[in-house]
């Protein structure tokens, strides 16, 4: 394989980024581990793990409440953190327009509580596609169960794409489209903005699930056309615990609360309450305080490698692993997804002959290679697919082709040790 | 650290490479129970057909990895022809041999081998009565495999239930 069309104008060597990555110097059955499973978490570097320290050994106390010092210095990072996300998306108010909340599926759920128990009646419909994960596919089957409302699926073809042959009709009475931007099955980037604009011109709103488009591409919510935001703090470099809700201003502006609590009101009476401005009116409770320091560190640090170069990275990494597998396996392996890298995001799920992927799975751990084996959340896209499981590798801006040269090599071992 | 050979022993290769008593039984009179294993979307079909509280035939249906496979296999070949009281006892004492935590034990029942639940001390299995059942006693070392391995024994479990055989 060629390797010296490594990285673009404006790119980074892997392997010197891999060094700011504390957990990968570790081994897993006394070999280096070769971390292949990022679009299901992401390891922090030192920059995220040092914030975090940092914050918590100098600066911890509650946010929006106390007077000292500290506590104003801890609301400051808190909310610093916020607009530093904003930017990294391209929210045009920052600081109106994110919301932090425990995952991207809290995300999710918030939009479906607040926004769908006060648009959506019986007889609406929602549209989703055959691609989402269970995130964006349970909170909607929940209130269509609950408020009877139709539910509508855009569906996907043989190569891992969205069929758009039918979308004006699914549309047609519609009042929500839920897709994803990159699917965490097949990589497969979908056009969202096109697709947001039908939905829009259909008197549609948008909801994006975008926990694998933000760590993989450069991310522009307003470019995008979605109305909802999704994504996660642990797959982009940042800690667990946090995730993020972006919305329009003018749509989270109506919304009533989600969950109730602190934080969320400007005032309680026994009577009743009145809640808070957006955002804070959707983070009732205690925040996650050093995780959004966490976060706001993981963007710092993305925006150092710069995203442009990240999805170069990306793509030369996801040509590389494609061309690698089918050297060496041939039509021993199948590739879910489209065929060519451009349409794909660093996410590449397949099945090798008749091994299970829960085995495969077992044999690369022998080697230190960490992939992930399962239904990745997408049950009905693995009944699309026709297959229960597959095997999925997922790059990381770590990830170099040392990582996909060793999957390689043990998948080799694994087609070797059930034959 | 488990070795694979802990985990893939020759017995379990061989029933996943040559599956017995695969395929359904009809149904009706046979019995049939599917079970899912949620974590890897592993499906499996148990049906049996029940004569003079016995389980006459048996056989195995459904997608998996070789340890839920070569179990349901191991598993099939291990009931076939058997009384439902003498299948309960091994039911109940391969999941004995399949935990982790004391707590997770099957309650004590007639069959010898099991202890209390409230008893400190892990179930004693004969490994000896089990026969080549004991291929899979390395599971329990990956953790993660456990649920693979028991699925086609507690889809068995819920087969006999809905024949309505004595438990």
């Amino acid at each position: 394989m060629n390797r010296t069309d490594g990285p673009g104008p404006g790119g980074f060597d892997a392997a010197t980024v891999a060094k700011d990555f504390p957990l990968l110097g570790r081994e897993v059955n006394g070999r280096p581990i070769v971390y292949l499973d990022s679009a299901a978490s992401s390891q922090k570097p030192t920059a995220v793990l040092d914030a975090m320290r940092e914050y918590d050994e100098t600066t911890h106390a509650n946010v929006h409440r106390g007077v000292y010092a500290i506590a104003e210095e801890a609301t400051r990072r808190f909310e610093e953190a916020r607009i530093e996300v904003g930017r990294f998306i391209g929210a045009r108010v920052p600081d109106r327009e994110v919301v932090f909340t425990k995952n991207a599926t809290e995300a999710i759920n918030l939009v479906a509580h607040a926004w769908g128990r006060t648009h959506l009646r019986a007889g609406d419909a929602v549209v989703l596609t055959e691609m989402e994960h269970h995130a964006n596919i349970v909170p909607w089957q929940m209130l269509a169960a609950e408020r009877g409302i139709e539910l509508r699926w855009l569906p996907v073809d043989e190569q891992g794409r969205l069929v758009l042959d039918d979308l004006d009709r699914l549309l047609d009475g519609a009042r929500l489209l839920g897709v994803t931007v990159m699917s965490n099955v097949l990589g497969t980037l979908n056009p969202v903005s096109r697709l947001a604009a039908a939905a829009h011109a259909a008197g549609a709103v948008v909801v994006a699930d975008a926990c694998q488009s933000v760590p993989h591409l450069p991310t522009d919510v307003t470019a995008l056309g979605a109305d909802f935001v999704a994504f996660s703090a642990h797959k982009m470099l940042g800690p667990t615990g946090i995730g993020v809700l972006w919305g329009r201003d003018e749509l989270l502006a109506e919304l009533p609360p989600f969950l109730g609590g602190g934080e969320m009101i400007l005032d309680v009476r026994k009577e009743g309450f009145t809640p808070n401005d957006i955002p804070w009116r959707f983070e009732a409770g205690t925040p996650p305080i050093t995780e959004a320091v966490g976060l706001g560190a993981a963007v710092g640090y993305l925006r150092h490698l710069g995203m442009e170069a990240v999805r170069h990275h990306d793509l030369h990494l996801t040509r590389y692993a494609l061309a690698a597998l089918d050297e060496r396996f041939g039509t021993d392996l199948t590739v879910f997804g489209p065929p060519e890298a451009a349409a794909r995001g660093g996410v590449i799920s397949f099945a090798l002959g008749d091994l299970h992927p829960h085995d495969i799975s077992q044999i690369l751990d022998e080697y230190g290679v960490c992939v992930r084996a399962g239904h990745h959340c997408a049950k009905p896209l693995m009944r699309r697919l026709g297959v229960t499981a597959t095997a999925r590798a997922s790059f990381a801006p770590y990830s170099d082709e040392s990582d996909v040269d060793a999957l390689v090599e043990a998948l080799a071992a694994a087609v070797r040790f059930f034959a | 650290m488990p070795g694979l050979e802990d985990l893939y022993r020759e017995i379990i290769l061989d029933h996943y490479r040559s599956p017995r008593n695969r395929g359904e039984l009809p149904s009706p009179p046979a019995v049939r129970a599917e079970g899912f294993n949620p974590l890897c979307g592993d499906e499996i079909v148990v049906t049996v057909e029940m004569a003079d509280d016995a389980v006459r035939d048996i056989k195995i249906g459904g997608t998996g990895c070789s340890i839920s496979q070569s179990s349901a296999s191991l598993m099939s070949a291990a009931v076939k022809g058997k009384p439902v009281a003498e299948v309960r006892d091994l039911i109940t004492t391969f999941k004995a041999m399949m935990s982790i935590h004391e707590a997770t034990l099957p309650a004590a029942g007639e069959g010898e081998g099991s202890t209390p639940a409230d008893d400190a001390e892990p179930a004693a299995v004969d490994v000896e009565a089990i026969g080549e059942l004991a291929a899979l006693q390395g599971v329990v070392k990956f953790p993660v495999r456990i649920k693979c391995a028991t699925l086609s024994w507690n889809t068995l479990a819920q087969a006999l239930d809905e024949a309505g055989a004595p438990a």
